[in-house]
C-alpha cells in the first residue's frame, strides 16, 4: 500500500536504509519498478538527500528508515529541514503494535523524540488508514510554511492478516489546518502607502519567497518602485544578484552595503523572513529608524523577534502581486529615492576592491578566490551546495546567485555533514546540471562514507574541498575572542584525500597554488558525468569579513583584521 | 499578566504532549492545566493559565494555533468570562478546630464531603483567588493534603468556542 501510494503521489526517488521493522515495506518496494530506492550508508544522509532535492525542486523529499537507531540517526536531518522549513516526509518503521512500550529490540518512541522538530507526526493505527495518513503527511509537509512530517509505521500495519482495498485519496481535508494564501487587503493598502512615502526603504526577502515561488513578483515590485533588495541567506537567488538593485545578504557575515542600508533605512519590507539573530544582531538596536512591514505565511513568525508595524499574513506571491495591483491604481507620486541610492552607492564604493587580497604567486590560495574561480568555471549557474563553516560563508559571499533554488545550505541549524548528501540528492534528480559542493575537511569527514553511495548509484557531484587543516570558523572565533587559543580546532592526521577518493574509484586533484587552480577547475568541470574531488589547500589564517560585532547594531562590523566601522 | 487560554484539541494520542511540549520548548510557563473530552467525543477541551506580557501571550497563541492538533483557541481573559476551579482539601478536624473548619467551610460555601474522627475533606469551587483565600484561612488549622483541578473557563454571553 505504501509503495502504491508513493507511486500515485508521483514520488520518483526515496532515500533510506532497511532494517527489521521496515522489511515488509522494503519487500513491497522490491516487487515494483516505479519508485526507486537509494541506499545510503547512514540514515542522516538519507534525510539530507531528501532535503537537498526538496530545496532544489520545491517538492517534498521522502525518506524511509527502520525503527530505533534507524530513526534516531535521521533526527539531525529532520531538525535541519525543520529549521529551514523544508518539505520532507520521513517514513519510520516501528516495532509491532503489541510490543510498543515494552522496550522491544530496536524500539524508540520516535514520534516523541522528534516532536519539537517536526511540523507534525502520525502513528499508523490501522492498515486501512495508510493511504489517508500518507496523503495528509504529504499535504502538511508541502503546504503553508513547509516542514518535515514523520510517519511512524508499526510492523504489523504493513503485513495485515486481512486484505484492504487501496484507493488513492486525491484530496484530504483537515478541520484544524488550513494555510492562508490571500493577505488582508486593508493591511496590504497600509503597506503600499508606507512604501510610496518612504525615503529610505529596503526589501528584505527570505526563504519564504523561494518556497512560495514569488521571485518574479518580488522582482517586479522592486523594479516598479526602484527599491534596493537585500535577501537573507536562505533567500539567496530570490532576487538576481547581477541586478543593480541587489545589495546582497545581511547579518553576521553579510555585505557592508546591505548591513549599512538596512540599519539606516526608514522602512523594511520583510517578505518570508524570520528576522533571526544572525541577521538582526542585538535586536534592541535593530534598525532604529525603520518601520517594519512583515509578510509571512506563518503568523507565528511575525513579531517573534522584531515587532511588525504592519503584519500581513499570506502567501508571498499573492501579497506581492496584490501590492503591485494596488500600486498600479494609485495616482500620487512615489517619494524620490535618489538621495537614498546615492547613500547606498557611496557604501558600495567604500568597500569596492577591498574585500580580500588574492594570493600572490607562490603564496597559499585564498578561499575567496577559489569560490570566484568556481563561479567563472560554472558560468554562475550551478547548483551550489555547502557544508557549514567559513567555506559556507565564502561560498555565499562570492558565488553570485541569479536564480532561486540554486543555493542549498543548512542555514538555521548549521549542520556539518549536510553538504555531500544534499548535493547527491540534487544531482540524482538533475543529472544534466553541474552540482558543486563547497566543503571543508572538517564537514566532509562527517559524511564521507556517502562516496560509497555515489559509487553504487553513479552520482557525479563535484566536490571543492577548501582545506585549511582546521575548523576555520571555530578558529576564527578563537582568534577573536580567546586570544588565539586554538582548542581542538585544528585537524591533525588528515587523510591523503587523493588516495581516499581513489579508493572509491573517483578522481581527486590536489591544488596548492594559484597557478594550479585554473587547470584543475577546467579538468573538473569538463564533463557533468564524472565525480571529481578538488582538494584545495587554502590559507588557514584567513577570516570571514565583514563580521558583526557582538551585541552591536547591524552596522557595527569588523571589516578586516585591522578595520572596523 | 495572567491569561486563561482555552482550546479545542483533536482527541488523538500525543495531542496533549504537543501542547505541553510547546510550552517547555519555547520557554513559556504553565501555571495550571486542565483537559477533558467534550460533548463531541473527537474533541478535548484544554485550558491553561499562564503569565506573560502582550508579546509573549501573542506568541503563545500563535504557536498553539500552529499545532495541527489544535482546532480552535480562545484567550478567555480578553473578554468577560467565568472561571472555575475545584479543590479538595483534607484538614485536621479535632477538638475546637472541628467546628472552626465547619464554620470556615460554610463561609466559603464549601462542602464537607468526607468525615473521619480526625479529618474533614472539604470540596470547594470557585475562581483561583477564592480557593487561595480558603486555603489561607484553614492553613493554621492544619492542612494535610490539597488536590486542585486547575482552572476551567468559559466566555460569558453568546460567545462560544465550538466548531
Amino acid at each position: 500500500m505504501i509503495a502504491r501510494f508513493l507511486k500515485d503521489e508521483g514520488v520518483e526517488y526515496i532515500y533510506g536504509y532497511p532494517g527489521g521493522a521496515a522489511l515488509h515495506i522494503y519487500d513491497a518496494l522490491f516487487r515494483q519498478d516505479d519508485v526507486k530506492h537509494i541506499l545510503v550508508r547512514h540514515e542522516q544522509a538519507a534525510t539530507h538527500m531528501a532535503d537537498g532535492y526538496a530545496r532544489a525542486s520545491g517538492k517534498p523529499g521522502v525518506v524511509l528508515v527502520t525503527s530505533g537507531p534507524g530513526a534516531t540517526n535521521a533526527v539531525t536531518g529532520i531538525a535541519t529541514a525543520y529549521m529551514d522549513s523544508i518539505p520532507m516526509v520521513v517514513l519510520c518503521g516501528q516495532v509491532a503494535s503489541h510490543l510498543i512500550g515494552e522496550d522491544a529490540f530496536q524500539e524508540t518512541d520516535i514520534v516523541g523524540v522528534t516532536r519539537p522538530i517536526v511540523k507534525h507526526s502520525f502513528s499508523i493505527r490501522h492498515p486501512s488508514d495508510i493511504p489517508t495518513v500518507l496523503k495528509k503527511a504529504f499535504y502538511i509537509a508541502s503546504s503553508g510554511r513547509p516542514g518535515p512530517v514523520v510517519v511512524d509505521i508499526p510492523k504489523d500495519m504493513t503485513a495485515p492478516t486481512e486484505r484492504y482495498e487501496y484507493v488513492y485519496p486525491r484530496k484530504v481535508k483537515l478541520r484544524s489546518y488550513s494555510p492562508v494564501s490571500r493577505g488582508h487587503t486593508g493591511q496590504i493598502r497600509k503597506a503600499v502607502e508606507l512604501l510610496m512615502s518612504a525615503r529610505r526603504p529596503v526589501i528584505f526577502a527570505g526563504g519564504g519567497v523561494i518556497t512560495g515561488r514569488a521571485s518574479e513578483a518580488l522582482t517586479a515590485l522592486a523594479h516598479r518602485l526602484n527599491l534596493p533588495v537585500i535577501t537573507s541567506l536562505m533567500g539567496l537567488g530570490a532576487f538576481p544578484q547581477n541586478d543593480p538593485q541587489s545589495l546582497g545578504w545581511p547579518g553576521m557575515h553579510g555585505s557592508y552595503e546591505s548591513n549599512m542600508a538596512m540599519h539606516n533605512s526608514d522602512l523594511v519590507l520583510g517578505v518570508g523572513v524570520r528576522f533571526d539573530d544572525r541577521v538582526t544582531n542585538n535586536v534592541n538596536r535593530f534598525c532604529p529608524d525603520a518601520r517594519i512591514v512583515h509578510i509571512d505565511v506563518d503568523p507565528s513568525s511575525i513579531s517573534k523577534t522584531v515587532h511588525a508595524d504592519v503584519p500581513i499574513v499570506g502567501a508571498a506571491d499573492h501579497v506581492l502581486n496584490e501590492m503591485l495591483n494596488q500600486i498600479g491604481q494609485r495616482t500620487e507620486a512615489q517619494e524620490s529615492l535618489d538621495e537614498w541610492w546615492e547613500m547606498i552607492n557611496a557604501w558600495r564604493a567604500e568597500r569596492r576592491g577591498k574585500l580580500y587580497e588574492p594570493a600572490a604567486s607562490g603564496e597559499p590560495l585564498k578561499p575567496q578566490q577559489v569560490v570566484e574561480a568556481v563561479h567563472r568555471a560554472t558560468h554562475g549557474d550551478a547548483y551550489v551546495v555547502t557544508d557549514v563553516g567559513q567555506h559556507q560563508m565564502f561560498a555565499a559571499q562570492y558565488y553570485k546567485f541569479n536564480q532561486p533554488n540554486r543555493w542549498i545550505s543548512s542555514s538555521g541549524l548549521g549542520t556539518m555533514g549536510y553538504g555531500l548528501p544534499a548535493a547527491m540528492g540534487i544531482k540524482l534528480n538533475y543529472p544534466d546540471e553541474h552540482v558543486v559542493l563547497f566543503t571543508g575537511e572538517g564537514s566532509f569527514q562527517m559524511m564521507m562514507q556517502e562516496l560509497s553511495t555515489c559509487k553504487q548509484f553513479g552520482i557525479p557531484v563535484k566536490i571543492v574541498n577548501l582545506n585549511n587543516a582546521s575548523l576555520g570558523m571555530v578558529r576564527q572565533w578563537q582568534d577573536l575572542n580567546y586570544k588565539s587559543r586554538h582548542a581542538h580546532s585544528y585537524m591533525e592526521s588528515l587523510p591523503d584525500f587523493e588516495k581516499l577518493i581513489g579508493a572509491y574509484g573517483f578522481k581527486a586533484i590536489t591544488v596548492n597554488t594559484a597557478d594550479e587552480l585554473e587547470p584543475a577547475l577546467e579538468e573538473a568541470f569538463r564533463s557533468k558525468d564524472e565525480l571529481v574531488f578538488l582538494d584545495i589547500h587554502v590559507d588557514p589564517r584567513e577570516h570571514v569579513y565583514p563580521m558583526q560585532v557582538p551585541q552591536g547594531a547591524m552596522c557595527d562590523m569588523l571589516l578586516s583584521k585591522t578595520e572596523r566601522t | 499578566m495572567r491569561h486563561i487560554i482555552s482550546m479545542l484539541l483533536e482527541n488523538e494520542p500525543g495531542a496533549l504532549s504537543r501542547v505541553v511540549g510547546l510550552f517547555s520548548q519555547r520557554n513559556f510557563n504553565i501555571e495550571t492545566l486542565n483537559v477533558a473530552p467534550t460533548d463531541d467525543p473527537t474533541l478535548s477541551r484544554l485550558t491553561v493559565t499562564t503569565h506573560g506580557d502582550e508579546r509573549i501571550i501573542e506568541q503563545i497563541t500563535k504557536h498553539l494555533n500552529r499545532l495541527i492538533d489544535v482546532v480552535k483557541l480562545v484567550d478567555l481573559t480578553e473578554g468577560a468570562h467565568i472561571e472555575r476551579e475545584l479543590m479538595l482539601v483534607k484538614v485536621k478536624a479535632q477538638g475546637s478546630a472541628r467546628d472552626e473548619v465547619k464554620r470556615t467551610a460554610d463561609i466559603f460555601r464549601a462542602q464537607i464531603v468526607d468525615v473521619t474522627p480526625s479529618v474533614y475533606t472539604v470540596q470547594i469551587t470557585g475562581d483561583a483567588t477564592k480557593l487561595d483565600a480558603f486555603l489561607q484561612a484553614v492553613t493554621p488549622l492544619g492542612v494535610l493534603e490539597v488536590a486542585r483541578t486547575g482552572v476551567s473557563g468559559i466566555a460569558r454571553g453568546d460567545k462560544v468556542l465550538s466548531l
